[in-house]
């Protein structure tokens, strides 16, 4: 697959991921004019273990602006989630910085509103309760809360659900009720910790469209961790490109895949250039790192010779 | 692989199926019973004598080994003289089922022997009473200490190193202690069974409040919840089914140190009724007593788990296995 990819982009066939449209540079401009939501500043993370101290993320400095869709790659092991839960408030920083707004991050707070893989439903609590449950630990009435809760699952077309317990929903429709659940704070920044790695690949994709339909239609900024690289371009402005032991910035990536995005952009001359780019920068070094890699050749073959499946 | 019939691995069994087992748990055992009882060759060492004949040293009910009675058969004959005569029969302590349905339903329809003592369902309600109050004590201090421990580290190495010794000095050594400081009534009853419950309780719900999936504390943590309504809104709710369910197993531990504890001081409730049954040698009294226990226990255990499912209506676990 990966080598049938690199066929069809080998260089000069089609336009470099850097070459982009007037529009969508126009567009870029609009964004870096807008305010800096996120700030990140030579951050580091050292982990201290029984075996000694491991570097997990190494002078990190980024910026999103408001209402900008960044996603992080990176190979396992490159701190992508610790990154995450950093800005999130759940892990402390060694040095370095991370400013939202302007203030500095030190705990968990509603001003930064978080999505996990797991899900993460309250299971005792409804639907509509689940929405309700940060409004009302940040002081708002439970009528104001029920009713704005309300209003976020008719956003997500869930509001038949409202008086259904999280076990009763499908996988999506779990993590579309987490999301509104974050966004009903109100957050200035939305993380998102590999949401869709539990779904399945149909279930995925409508995730994917549904997200960006609601990213349009509110005021919020996203930060989007996934390891699925036509993932990270198809939802991304900008894509921070991070590599493993340690955590380091390798690049960070202006999707030049035009808004608003479709599923027949996968197979466009810009969409294949920036995976083909993001491939590059994360398969780079990976022979010696992967153990996986080359095992298939150790493979010895246990059936007749002539009793071929290719 | 088929995966039907009655011993795969981990898969539930079908409705009809569990009817069937869940009844033979309770008929095979009374089965065996039955066949003890009733079938002489499969036991049966004694003789109930039923005609003494000319052996003067017997008597009509009384028992005797089956080897003696022959003895005594065989030098009747030989003198010539009317033999003994008997029924193959168990010895007194185990009477027949039938013996103890009888006596199960006579012990509540009949007066105590003596005067002021009370009946037996008297003797039952003030045995319920102890076991409710010690739990009840118990639960007042352990519930929350235990989730205090499961909480907050410091709680649990503040308190649990202590409570794991003490859960080893067994519950009965202090029924001295507890009748020379609260008397011979039911105070030192009570404390006999909180002594024996309440430490145990606070590791177990203390576990069970570490095992809450970490996960749901952070995202309550990020939707901006602060200390202490992360302990009541996510903590406890949490825990809420899993709390429960020790609740009901542990209710079941205080009725096993309730025969000691009412052996304190005054013998008192159900245990006054089996000891004096049993010094009677009234052994079909005593079985019905003891399996009034059971049916007691169990059916408390199939209410609460019946309440459980109302209260929790969202707990998978309770309608997984089991």
């Amino acid at each position: 697959m990966r080598d049938a990819m690199n066929k069809y982009v080998a260089p000069g066939e089609f336009p470099s991921y850097l070459d982009q449209s007037a529009a969508v540079r126009a567009r870029f401009e609009r964004l870096k004019k807008r305010e800096v939501i996120l700030k990140v500043d030579h951050l580091s993370k050292v982990f201290t273990t029984g075996k000694g101290e491991t570097l997990a993320l190494n002078d990190i400095s980024f910026e999103t602006h408001r209402r900008e869709f960044l996603c992080v790659v990176g190979p396992s092991g490159c701190g992508k989630s610790t990154l995450v839960r950093i800005l999130a408030g759940l892990e402390e920083h060694t040095s370095g910085e991370v400013l939202l707004q302007g203030k500095p991050v030190t705990e968990p707070g509603s001003d930064r509103g978080m999505v996990f893989q797991g899900y993460t439903l309250f299971p005792w609590l409804t639907v509509k309760k689940n929405v309700m449950f940060g409004l009302e630990v940040n002081g708002r009435s439970k009528y104001e809360a029920e009713r704005d809760a309300l209003q976020w699952l008719q956003l997500i077309g869930l509001e038949k659900f409202a008086d259904s317990y999280p076990h009763q929903l499908s996988g999506g429709m779990k993590q579309r009720v987490a999301i509104v659940r974050a966004l009903a704070n109100q957050p200035r920044i939305l993380l998102m910790d590999e949401p869709f790695g539990a779904l399945d690949a149909q279930t995925r994709a409508r995730m994917q469209a549904h997200l960006l339909e609601i990213w349009r239609k509110i005021d919020i900024t996203i930060v989007f961790i996934t390891h699925d690289l036509d993932e990270a371009i198809f939802l991304a402005d900008r894509i921070l490109v991070l590599s493993a032991h340690p955590g380091e910035v390798q690049e960070l990536i202006e999707v030049p895949v035009p808004h608003p995005r479709s599923a027949a952009q996968f197979i466009s001359p810009e969409f294949l250039a920036t995976k083909a780019r993001l491939e590059e920068l994360i398969h780079q070094g990976k022979a010696d790192d992967d153990e996986d890699a080359d095992t298939y050749q150790m493979v010895a073959r246990l059936t007749d010779v002539t009793d071929s499946v290719d | 692989m088929k995966r039907k019939g009655w011993f795969q691995v981990l898969r539930p069994l079908s409705p009809r199926a569990r009817l069937a087992f869940g009844t033979l748990s309770f008929v095979l055992p009374i089965v065996i019973w039955c066949i003890v009882s009733y079938v002489p060759a499969v036991w049966h060492p004694q003789m109930l004598i039923t005609d003494p004949g000319s052996i003067d040293y017997l008597q009509v009910g009384m028992r005797m080994n089956k080897a003696a009675f022959a003895e005594a058969v065989a030098e009747a004959e030989s003198e010539h003289k009317d033999p003994p005569k008997g029924v193959s029969s168990n010895p007194i302590y185990l009477p027949a089922p039938h013996e103890v349905a009888t006596a199960l339903y006579t012990a509540f329809v009949t007066p105590s022997p003596t005067k002021d003592s009370p009946w037996l369902h008297q003797s039952l309600w003030h045995s319920m009473q102890v076991i409710f109050w010690g739990f009840v004590i118990s639960s007042i201090f352990g519930v929350p200490l235990g989730i205090l421990c499961g909480t907050y580290a410091a709680f649990a190495r503040l308190n649990e190193p202590f409570i794991e010794f003490f859960r080893y000095l067994p519950a009965p050594a202090f029924g001295a202690l507890a009748v020379a400081i609260l008397g011979i009534y039911d105070g030192p009853k009570i404390t006999i069974i909180v002594i024996g419950t309440f430490f145990q309780q606070v590791l177990i719900i203390a576990n069970t409040t570490r095992k809450l999936d970490g996960g749901l504390v952070e995202a309550a943590l990020t939707l901006g919840t602060k200390k202490l309504a992360l302990l009541t809104r996510v903590v406890i709710p949490g825990i809420l089914p899993d709390l429960y369910r020790d609740q009901r197993i542990l209710l079941g531990w205080a009725w096993t140190y309730l025969i000691v504890a009412e052996l304190i001081g005054t013998t008192s409730g159900i245990t006054w009724f089996i000891t004096q049954q049993a010094r009677y040698q009234h052994f079909a009294n005593v079985y019905a007593a003891i399996m009034m226990i059971g049916f007691i226990g169990l059916g408390t255990d199939m209410v609460l788990a019946l309440i459980g499912r109302r209260l929790f209506p969202w707990d998978r676990t309770l309608t997984k296995n089991a």
